[in-house]
């Protein structure tokens, strides 16, 4: 029951916030961001229960007894639908990560909206709803409709609260997602139709779908559906189009979902499904979506080093990360994997405060051109110092999480492939480039003395230390995360190994 | 005691930290206290930690906790300690300590009094890591904070953007390097399993043999690195440019401790390049190159600090020649020796800088022999001691290169004549700077004196610049003994003669003026050579088409991002589509019917076809 409260205690509460605006419009963000905290304390305190043992122990990927929880009921039996949740260590990192950046994403938004805030508010936590069910759905029906249903209110909070070219960025961000989408379902539905000849049973539960036997040729296939869905949600090269235009477009809060959170659903599912589910045709497709992830490295850095839109730099510098991800995943081997993890989480706190950064600097500059800005540490040394933080964790400073990511995917991957770590690793050189010159442009060169700015108050530099103490604490001591990320891991490459008989 | 050693990095970190949260709310008497006392205490800490060593000299290992544990990858967060640690901890915690406390003068009416010594104080933290570390992981992570640290005092004064054009370039440029020595960290655990520096030592002799193809490999990866951040050719071009960031921090940073990182780090792995022959050579070569093309470019600037920057780039070639002929503690030695007297030569010129209104130009110098004694006195001491005029610091630790260069089988003597080439002309541009600043007609007029926190630092390193050269550091256990076959007398003759001859060169030109060379310097030939010179080789200018220009340019095409052409097509041929198709809805009776009699001769046509 703890996964569908944690759910529930989202979509109530959005309905809550919604209605509260009519007390004030002040009170919607209160209600949002109580409703974000009680589901992390809620999510802690029945996590403090648990023995400490099961979170290390190395769960089957293919018997949902052997997780950590595990919820399943009838839903349309008919065609063997159920609502089937589960966590292991790899999704309680990620719900917790979406609790976390979704009270980040609240207090960014506190108070850049100006409209229909209670709507706002109920779309952020319809929003992370989504999120939360796609990472602990494990009935592949009804992980598609989470994975549809998180997309609805984030569109919503695109196209409505968005900048200025913000309709083209929302139908951009809509058919991207809807049409990988769509390959997705079809891929499904292919699934479980070939599992209904080979057994006579329908289903559509993970676990049972994972061993089922599928011809060479179909199997590529229908691993191809999952793969582009979630590469494009990743993004990877060379679906990241959207993600530019939306992020830009996107309000703060929204910038913060969609890089903190929503990309790493793209990542999960690859981890999750994409490979478990067609190990052999992932064997063999491998090396392609090693490519995709090396030139998305590159090439997101090379388009951020040309940006003059301080959020449009920033979008293009995840894409650049988010190919390390890529490579972690078809690496497929413990230390590549372990990395990749570690880099959804990194990535995740160090985009969303540059995010917010960005959001503050609209807010008080209005304007996203680095042309109009420079000298800001001038007017606002906290803000540059915090910036200054942030910009070096995300080009990957030892000490902070985004380089303990990094460097075990590299590692991993120099096992798998020298030369492609070689192009890789050139993402070390041009990712120093573009985020000091993000630096520059902003807050270095010359002052602006007649400019009268407002530094971070105190609710920023809040926001701002929990993030910078989890970078901190992730670069220093990532050992916990580590260890909880271990046993699925472990898990994932025994249970590859001994379908295909070798490692990737 | 020694479980404490983590301290000595933990004090000036947790200064650092305290100095940023305090940012606007410390007195400047606080903000030196701590910035100062840290470092000092570091100091002292180091000085106990030495001499129990030297009672009991046995290397220790300290692990404060596990980094991280992936698989069997298990880097520690560890300290290792011996000889070699122990120079380099001093080095860094001693000179630290004076340019500290030199700084609180030198930046007494900075209004980022707090920021700089907050970066300060980081950086000796980094520093002191990357020596301490015990494994190559951690040593990278001293390797990239001292790296963030020059990167932030470079740009320190960050309002002026070229300040920041070369901050930024200083990180880059050593960004490549580190990027190489990050992948020759990837081919040593991948081949070795391993990332601690003993234990690689151990792994590497009992794996591989002399001369094999995997040593080499990583030792020139190793090297990559060492080159970007010691500032050798090819990737020494960010180093006189970062000349920009305030003078004590170019004592410091850029001549006593953090450029000398790449050279403690190919020492520290001596035991991978003994195994690789043709990378030692590569290192001599490098170093020695370097050296020449830095000497003559120092010869031919006029700024004060970029003379002293091209220096010290020629002085690091020297130790990388050091390294390679296997000179270990030679090479090691000279580190020392060199970061006291650059120290002593970079506070001097920073003493002139401060009080002569910020005026970097040799030439508007001038006359200040008698108006600012005590700075003439350490600059002199620093410049006999570049020149390694004989029973200066830097005379012995150049001497013990040379004849160690020489004995080199092979290409020995080659390595001495280069290395005596440099040497020459090193006392030659040392006493021309001397002669054109401190002699001759006076250009410009002090207006401010330098006070006792600014002439103690000098004093005492005027010291040691003096009589360095008669430490001995116990690195005897660390290395391979080293042949105690001396050369021939002649060798040891030429060797201490040349500097002599060179600053004789330099007086004659410079002081006395006896020697005219201004139809030389004249010629178009010479004059053409001179502009090459100073340019540094032309080397900036071909990067800069090379690599800097091309990588703007391809951003530029890229950005507007050709990707979404595709995508654009996409939508392009729906929208004719659908403007083609709606065309059809004309509300015209006979275009429908024209439509429908069409599409039944279609039918028909199918129709007949299939029957």
């Amino acid at each position: 029951m703890l996964m569908i409260n944690l759910i529930l205690i989202l979509i109530v509460g959005g309905f809550a916030a919604l209605i509260s605006e009519r007390f004030g419009q002040n009170i919607p963000r209160k209600v949002a961001l109580a409703v974000v905290m009680l589901d992390l304390v809620y999510l802690l305190l029945s996590l403090s229960v648990m023995p400490e043992l099961e979170l290390l122990q190395a769960p089957q990927p293919s018997d949902p007894q052997s997780w950590l929880m595990h919820y399943s009921r009838e839903w349309i039996p008919a065609f063997g639908i159920k609502i089937e949740l589960a966590v292991d260590g790899l999704s309680l990192l990620m719900v917790f990560l979406t609790l976390i950046l979704g009270a980040v994403a609240v207090s960014a938004s506190w108070t850049d909206v100006q409209v229909r805030r209670g709507f706002f508010e109920a779309n952020l936590l319809w929003t992370l709803a989504g999120v939360l069910g796609v990472f602990m759905a494990m009935d592949l029906f009804l992980f598609f409709l989470f994975w549809e249903v998180m997309l609805i209110p984030m569109y919503f909070m695109i196209a409505i609260w968005g900048h200025e070219n913000r309709g083209y960025a929302a139908m951009k961000f809509f058919i991207f997602t809807q049409v990988s989408g769509l390959l997705m379902l079809v891929s499904i539905l292919a699934l479980v139709a070939v599992h209904q000849s080979n057994t006579g049973v329908w289903t559509f539960s993970y676990f049972d779908l994972l061993n089922t036997q599928i011809a060479e040729q179909t199997a590529f296939w229908l691993m191809l559906g999952f793969f582009i869905a979630f590469v494009v949600k990743l993004p990877g090269f060379p679906f990241h189009t959207w993600l530019p235009d939306a992020h830009t477009q996107a309000p703060t809060a929204g910038s913060v979902i969609l890089a903190g959170v929503l990309l790493k659903t793209g990542a999960y599912g690859l981890i999750r499904f994409a490979v478990p589910l067609f190990p052999q045709a992932s064997i063999e497709f491998a090396p392609i979506a090693l490519w995709l992830g090396a030139a998305g490295v590159v090439y997101g850095a090379v388009l951020a080093f040309g940006q003059t839109d301080f959020k449009r730099l920033i979008a293009y510098s995840s894409v650049s990360h988010m190919g390390f991800v890529l490579l972690g995943v078809y690496a497929w081997n413990a230390l590549a994997l372990q990395g990749a993890v570690m880099q959804m989480v990194a990535h995740g706190f160090s985009t969303a405060a540059l995010f917010m950064i960005a959001g503050s600097l609209q807010e008080r500059l209005h304007t996203r051109d680095m042309r109009e800005m420079g000298g800001l540490w001038q007017n606002m040394p906290r803000m540059g110092a915090v910036a200054m933080f942030f910009v070096v964790a995300s080009l990957g400073l030892p000490g902070l999480g985004n380089f303990v990511a990094e460097f075990l995917i590299l590692l991993g991957l120099f096992q798998v492939d020298r030369w492609l770590t070689v192009i890789a690793s050139l993402g070390l050189i041009t990712g120093a480039a573009y985020s000091l010159l993000l630096m520059q442009r902003s807050f270095q060169g010359e002052p602006d003395e007649t400019r009268q700015l407002t530094d971070f108050g105190s609710r920023e530099m809040l926001t701002m230390a929990v993030m910078m103490i989890a970078l901190i604490g992730l670069g220093l001591y990532p050992q916990p995360v580590l260890d909880i990320a271990r046993p699925v891991v472990e898990g994932l490459l025994n249970f590859s190994a001994t379908v295909t008989g070798e490692l990737l | 005691m020694r479980e404490l050693i983590g301290l000595i990095a933990f004090i000036p970190l947790l200064s650092s930290v305290a100095l940023i949260l305090g940012a606007g709310r410390l007195s400047r008497i606080v903000i030196g206290c701590l910035g100062v006392g840290s470092v000092g205490v570091a100091a002292l800490l180091t000085a106990a930690m030495g001499l129990d060593f030297l009672a009991n000299p046995e290397p220790f290992q300290v692990t404060l906790w596990t980094w991280m544990q992936v698989a069997d990858f298990a880097p520690g967060v560890a300290i290792y300690f011996d000889g070699l640690t122990l120079v380099m901890m001093s080095v860094i915690t001693g000179v630290g300590f004076l340019i500290h406390l030199f700084s609180t003068e030198f930046m007494e009416d900075d209004i980022s009094y707090a920021r700089y010594f907050a970066y300060l104080n980081m950086f000796v933290a980094a520093m002191l890591i990357l020596v301490m570390a015990d494994n190559l992981l951690l040593l990278y992570l001293g390797w990239e904070g001292v790296g963030v640290c020059s990167y932030l005092l470079v740009g320190f004064w960050y309002q002026n953007s070229a300040n920041g054009y070369a901050a930024r370039k200083a990180f880059i440029v050593t960004r490549i390097g580190d990027t190489a020595m990050a992948l020759g960290l990837f081919l040593l655990f991948t081949e070795l399993g391993t990332l601690d520096i003993q234990a690689l030592g151990v792994a590497a002799n009992a794996k591989w043999q002399v001369g094999d193809n995997m040593p080499l490999l990583a030792c020139m990866l190793i090297l990559g690195g060492a080159v970007g951040k010691s500032a050798q050719l090819p990737l020494h071009t960010w180093l006189p440019d970062a000349m920009a960031g305030p003078t004590p921090v170019s004592a410091l940073i850029h001549a006593a401790t953090m450029v000398t990182a790449g050279v403690y780090l190919i020492a520290r792995t001596h035991e991978l390049y003994l195994l690789a022959p043709i990378a030692m050579i590569a290192v001599a070569l490098v170093g020695l190159t370097t050296s020449l093309m830095a000497a003559f470019t120092a010869l031919t600037q006029r700024d004060i600090k970029r003379i002293l920057a091209y220096s010290t780039i020629s002085q690091i070639g020297y130790m990388f020649l050091a390294l390679g002929v296997g000179a270990w503690s030679a090479g090691i030695f000279h580190l020392m020796t060199h970061a006291f007297f650059k120290a002593l030569l970079f506070l001097s010129s920073g003493a002139i800088i401060h009080c002569l209104h910020h005026e970097h130009d040799i030439f508007k110098m001038g006359g200040l022999r008698s108006r600012m004694p005590v700075t003439f006195w350490s600059f002199m001491i620093g410049s006999a001691a570049l020149a390694a005029l004989p029973m200066t610091s830097g005379f012995f630790s150049k001497d013990q290169i040379l004849l160690q260069a020489y004995q080199m089988h092979g290409i020995g003597p080659w390595l001495w004549l280069g290395g005596l080439v440099g040497a020459l002309l090193t006392a030659i541009y040392s006493f021309r700077l001397v002669f054109v600043v401190f002699f001759g007609q006076a250009n410009t007029e002090p207006d401010k004196h330098t006070g006792w926190r600014m002439a103690v630092p000098l004093s005492l390193l005027c010291v040691l610049a003096l009589l360095g050269g008669w430490i001995i550091i116990p690195v005897a256990e660390v290395f391979p003994v080293a042949s105690d076959h001396h050369p021939a007398f002649w060798v040891e003759a030429v060797s201490i003669a040349v500097p002599l001859i060179g600053v004789a060169i330099a007086y004659l030109v410079f002081y006395s003026r006896q020697l005219r060379l201004e139809g030389l310097v004249k010629a178009p030939l010479m004059q053409k050579i001179q502009h090459f010179w100073f340019s540094g080789w032309g080397i900036d200018w071909l990067y800069d088409r090379v690599f800097v220009k091309p990588y703007y340019g391809l951003a530029r095409v890229l950005k507007s991002e050709p990707v979404d052409a595709l995508y654009n097509l996409i939508v392009r041929v729906n929208q004719s589509l659908n403007h083609w198709l709606s065309e059809g809805q004309s509300g015209q009776m006979r275009r429908y019917i024209a439509s429908m009699v069409f599409g039944l001769i279609v039918l028909l046509a199918i129709l007949v076809g299939v029957l």
